[in-house]
C-alpha cells in the first residue's frame, strides 16, 4: 500500500503538535510505520505552524512533498489557503472557519479578506469549511479545535473510534477528558 | 516494543540505555528536548548550565572522572563551547564523551546556518550523523564506544528534522552505569605546551586508527540497488533520497569523519556516476574529491537551507535519473503574512513600548523572544548578532560615534547570565555611558521555559539561589541601576527616558513574569466597552495579539477595537493607553 500523508496547519498555540502526536500514536498502535515532522521554537509565537504526519507500510522521509498530501486539517481559515499547494488535487481538506487576525493587520495596510472561504473553494473546490467556531461554543472550551479535528479525521480513516479515544484520553489532563471526548464526538458528527 | 520518539527523545533514551552517567546542556532550538528528556531518567545526573562553554566543561569534568558523559547544544552553542572542545579534543578521554550538536539548516529558529560536521575535521575527532530517531538512539551507544576505544570526544550531529522529526524506535534495556573515578595524569590532562605537543602527535596517530575503524564499522554500509548511478548519503538526506528513489544503490555514511576511503573507492569504481547527497556543506564530497575520487554532489544539490524530498526529486528529474512527475500545483494561493509575535501580555511589550516612546536612537538586541521586537509591527530593535552581543555592540557604537546617549542594549535574563555579564564588565571597565536594559522574565522562554540562574530552581525543579541582577550590577561597579515593572507604563517610560538621556552608564532591570512559563499567568482579563471606543487606535499601538479591529464602526466609519477574551492575559497595558474608559476589566462587564 502507498503511504498516507497528513498535513496539519494552523497558528501557534492551537494545539497542532498534540493533534499530530495523538494521530501518530494511533497509527503506531494500528501497526503502521509512522514518521512525523514539525518545527519548534521561534515560529510558534503566534506564527504559522505546520506538522507533517506520514504513515503506511514503510515511511522513509518525515516530510511531505509539496503537492503530495492526501489529507489536510487546517485549524484556521487563512492557513488552509496558505498551505493548499501541498495537497493532491483530490485530497481531503477540512478547515476550521475560525479567523485569527494577526496583529500585522492592525495598521490597516494588510487586510484579512472577507472572501477567504471563496478563495479557498476556488483553488480547492471540495474543501470542507467546518463551523468549528460554533462547535467550540457548544463544547464549552475554546482550546479543543485539535481534538475536534481528530474526530473529523477518524471518520475518514479505517481505524476504530475507540482506538482514537483511548489515545486522546491518555494525551489530555484527567480533568479535561470529558470535554475532549465531547469535542472528539462533535468532530465525528461533522461529515 | 517500538515506540514513537523524536530524535531528541531517542538521544535521551540512548543516554539511558548506553550507560550515560552525566549530562549537561544549555537550551537552544533544535537541541532543547534532549536534556529535558534525559532528566526524566533519574539514573542519569543532569543539569542545565548557564552557557554551552560551561556545560561542556562540566561534562568534560565528568568524563575525566571516568563517567560516560553527554553534552547537548544547538549548532551555534558549539561556537561558544569551541574553546574547551578544541583543547579537550587532544586530551585523553577516559569516560566516553559525546557532544550532541543540533544543527538548524534553513534557520527555522537560529541566527545563522552552519554545518557542525566541520568541527569534527577541525578538532580531528569523529562525527556521527544519524538519519532518523532509531539511528539517533543507536548512535549514542556507538559514539560512547568509539570515544572510549579511541580516547576521543565524539560529535553526534543532528539536523532539525532528525532532532524534531519522530519515528519508531526499538527500546532496549539499560546497561550498567560506571564511574571509574578521577586519576591524576599530568601528561594527558594538563595541556601545558610540553604536554600539548605530544598530544598533538598522538591526535594524528589516533586519526589513522579511526580511519581504519571507518572501513570496518557498520556505521557505514552499502545498500544494493538497481542501475549504473549510485549515491553516497549522510544524515537526513539519506531518507529523503530513499523516499524518492527507494531502489537506488547507496553507500550510507553514518560517520562522515573520518571517512572510509577504501570502501568509497571500491563503491565508486563500480558505477558510472556517483552523487553525494548531504545537507548543507559538501563536507563528505570535498573529502572524497581531495582523496582523488571523482564524485558529484553540490554541483547538483543546494548547499544552503535544509533538504527535503521535493528538492531531491527536482535534482533527479533534471538529471534524467527518474521520470518527471506530474506536478499538481504551480503557484501558491495568496495568504496574508503571519509573522511570529509576542504573546498577549508579554512583559517585553511594555519595555519596548517605553523604548520607542522615549525615542531610543539605537537599540542593540540579543537572542531570545524579545528579538521579535526587530520585525514588524514592532520595528524596535536594530541589531542582533549572537548570545550576549547586545552590550558589546552598543559599547562599540558608542565608542565609534562618541556618545552613549540614546543608545540602549536590550538583553534577556537567560542571555545576560549566558554571556551578557562580561559585556557589563566591559561597559564598566571602559567607562561606557550606554543604557543596558535587562528584560527579565526570569525564565528561558523562547526554548520553552527552561530555568536559568535567575529562575530560582534547577532542571529538576529543586530550589537554588536566584541571582539578584541589581546586586550583581552594583557589585560590578554600575552606579545607576533601576528595577522597573514594564506593565507599569508611566513609571517604565520615565525611567527609560531619563536614563537614555543621561550621560552615564545605566542598567534598567525590567522585571515581570513570562505569561507562559513556568505556568500560564492567570489575571483578570479586559474587554472593550464599545460604546466608549472612539477608534483612536491608541490601544493597538502596544501590538498585542489580543487586540484587533472589531466589526463595529464609529460614525466616521472607523473600526472600533476588540480584545479577544481567549487571548487576553490581563497585563493591563492597553487600559493604560485608553483615555475613554473603553477598556475595562471583565469584572466591570454588565455595568
Amino acid at each position: 500500500m502507498t503511504n498516507t500523508n497528513i498535513l496539519l496547519v494552523g497558528v501557534g498555540g492551537q494545539g497542532i503538535l498534540l493533534a499530530s502526536e495523538v494521530m501518530s500514536e494511533v497509527f503506531r498502535r494500528a501497526g503502521f510505520d509512522v514518521k512525523k515532522s514539525e518545527v519548534h521554537g521561534m515560529a510558534q509565537r503566534g506564527g504559522v505552524v505546520s506538522s507533517h504526519v506520514r504513515f503506511g507500510e514503510k515511511v522513509y522521509s518525515p516530510m511531505i512533498e509539496e503537492g503530495d498530501a492526501d489529507i489536510m486539517l487546517s485549524f484556521e481559515l487563512m492557513e488552509a489557503l496558505r498551505w493548499e499547494h501541498y495537497l493532491k488535487p483530490d485530497a481531503f481538506l477540512a478547515t476550521s472557519n475560525v479567523r485569527m487576525v494577526p496583529p500585522i493587520c492592525n495598521s490597516g495596510t494588510i487586510i484579512y479578506p472577507d472572501d477567504t472561504c471563496e478563495q479557498l473553494k476556488k483553488v480547492h473546490p471540495q474543501a470542507r469549511v467546518l463551523d468549528i467556531e460554533n462547535t467550540l461554543q457548544e463544547v464549552g472550551n475554546s482550546k479543543v479545535t485539535n481534538v475536534i479535528m481528530l474526530g473529523v479525521l477518524s471518520t475518514i480513516l479505517k481505524i476504530a473510534e475507540n482506538d482514537w479515544l483511548d489515545v486522546v484520553k491518555e494525551a489530555v489532563p484527567p480533568k479535561l477528558i470529558d470535554v475532549n471526548v465531547k469535542a472528539f464526538t462533535a468532530g465525528r458528527a461533522f461529515l | 516494543m517500538k515506540t514513537l520518539l523524536s530524535g531528541n527523545e531517542a538521544i535521551a533514551r540512548g543516554a539511558y540505555e548506553f550507560g550515560c552517567v552525566f549530562s549537561a546542556a544549555y537550551p537552544g532550538t533544535p537541541s532543547t528536548e534532549i536534556l529535558e528528556n534525559v532528566a526524566k531518567y533519574k539514573e542519569i545526573k543532569s543539569q542545565w548550565s548557564p552557557n554551552e562553554k560551561v556545560a561542556m566543561e562540566v561534562a568534560i569534568g565528568a568524563a575525566m572522572a571516568g563517567a560516560r558523559s553527554l553534552c547537548a547544544m544547538k549548532h551555534v552553542g558549539v561556537n561558544v563551547a569551541a574553546d574547551p572542545l578544541m583543547s579537550f579534543a587532544f586530551m585523553e578521554v577516559k569516560g566516553g564523551f559525546v557532544l550532541v550538536s543540533a544543527d538548524d539548516p534553513g534557520m527555522h529558529s537560529s541566527q545563522n546556518e552552519q554545518d557542525n560536521r566541520n568541527y569534527a575535521k577541525f578538532a580531528k575527532i569523529p562525527v556521527l550523523d544519524p538519519s532518523d530517531s532509531a539511528e539517533a538512539k543507536d548512535f549514542v551507544g556507538k559514539a560512547f564506544d568509539i570515544s572510549e576505544t579511541f580516547h576521543a570526544p565524539v560529535i553526534l550531529r543532528t539536523t532539525t528534522r532528525t532532532s524534531h522529526g519522530k519515528g519508531l524506535v526499538q527500546l532496549g534495556d539499560p546497561m550498567e552505569r560506571k564511574v571509574a573515578g578521577f586519576e591524576k595524569n599530568f601528561e594527558k590532562l594538563v595541556v601545558l605546551p610540553m604536554n600539548a605537543r605530544k598530544l598533538r602527535v598522538d591526535a594524528e596517530a589516533r586519526l589513522r586508527k579511526l580511519e581504519a575503524f571507518a572501513e570496518e564499522t557498520d556505521l557505514n554500509f552499502e545498500e544494493e540497488g538497481e542501475g549504473r548511478i549510485a549515491f553516497i548519503t549522510t544524515g537526513i538526506a539519506h531518507v529523503h533520497l530513499k523516499e524518492i528513489l527507494p531502489s537506488a544503490p547507496i553507500l550510507k555514511i553514518g560517520m562522515p569523519y573520518p571517512l572510509p576511503m577504501k570502501k568509497i573507492q571500491n563503491f565508486v569504481s563500480r558505477f558510472d556516476r556517483v552523487i553525494v547527497v548531504e545537507e548543507l556543506d559538501p563536507f563528505v564530497q570535498e573529502q572524497i574529491l581531495a582523496a582523488g575520487i571523482h564524485v558529484e554532489g553540490k554541483n547538483l544539490i543546494p548547499g544552503i537551507w535544509e533538504l527535503n524530498p521535493e528538492i531531491i526529486r527536482d535534482v533527479l528529474e533534471k538529471e534524467g535519473i527518474i521520470p518527471e512527475k506530474k506536478r499538481h500545483k504551480t503557484v501558491k494561493a495568496d495568504a496574508i503574512p503571519r509573522p511570529p509575535v509576542f504573546c498577549p501580555g508579554c512583559p517585553h511589550l511594555g519595555i519596548f513600548h517605553a523604548l520607542k516612546k522615549a525615542k531610543a536612537q539605537i537599540v542593540t538586541g540579543d537572542i531570545g523572544c524579545y528579538t521579535l521586537a526587530a520585525i514588524p509591527p514592532f520595528n524596535s530593535m536594530d541589531t542582533c548578532v549572537c548570545m550576549g552581543a547586545s552590550i558589546g555592540n552598543a559599547i562599540g557604537i558608542e565608542k565609534a560615534t562618541g556618545s552613549g546617549i540614546g543608545i540602549a542594549a536590550v538583553i534577556g535574563d537567560s542571555t545576560f547570565t549566558h554571556s551578557g555579564l562580561t559585556g557589563l564588565v566591559d561597559a564598566i571597565m571602559n567607562n561606557s555611558h550606554i543604557t543596558i536594559v535587562i528584560s527579565d522574565n526570569s525564565i528561558t522562554a523562547m526554548t520553552g521555559g527552561q530555568p536559568n540562574p535567575r529562575t530560582g530552581w534547577d532542571l529538576h525543579r529543586q530550589p537554588n539561589a536566584k541571582m539578584d541582577f541589581e546586586i550583581v550590577a552594583r557589585a560590578m561597579g554600575a552606579e545607576h541601576v533601576y528595577p522597573v515593572d514594564p506593565t507599569n507604563m508611566a513609571q517604565t517610560f520615565d525611567v527609560v527616558k531619563r536614563e537614555l538621556e543621561a550621560d552615564h552608564l545605566s542598567v534598567i532591570i525590567s522585571q515581570a513574569p513570562c505569561v507562559l512559563y513556568p505556568k500560564k499567568v492567570e489575571r483578570d482579563k479586559f474587554f472593550t466597552f464599545l460604546n466608549n471606543c472612539t477608534a483612536c487606535s491608541m490601544c493597538s499601538r502596544i501590538n498585542c495579539q489580543a487586540i484587533t479591529r472589531s466589526g463595529e464602526l464609529t460614525e466616521k466609519g472607523r473600526n472600533k477595537w476588540h480584545i479577544s477574551e481567549d487571548l487576553c492575559t490581563g497585563c493591563g497595558l492597553c487600559i493604560q493607553m485608553c483615555k475613554f474608559d473603553a477598556i475595562r476589566p471583565i469584572s466591570r462587564k454588565g455595568e
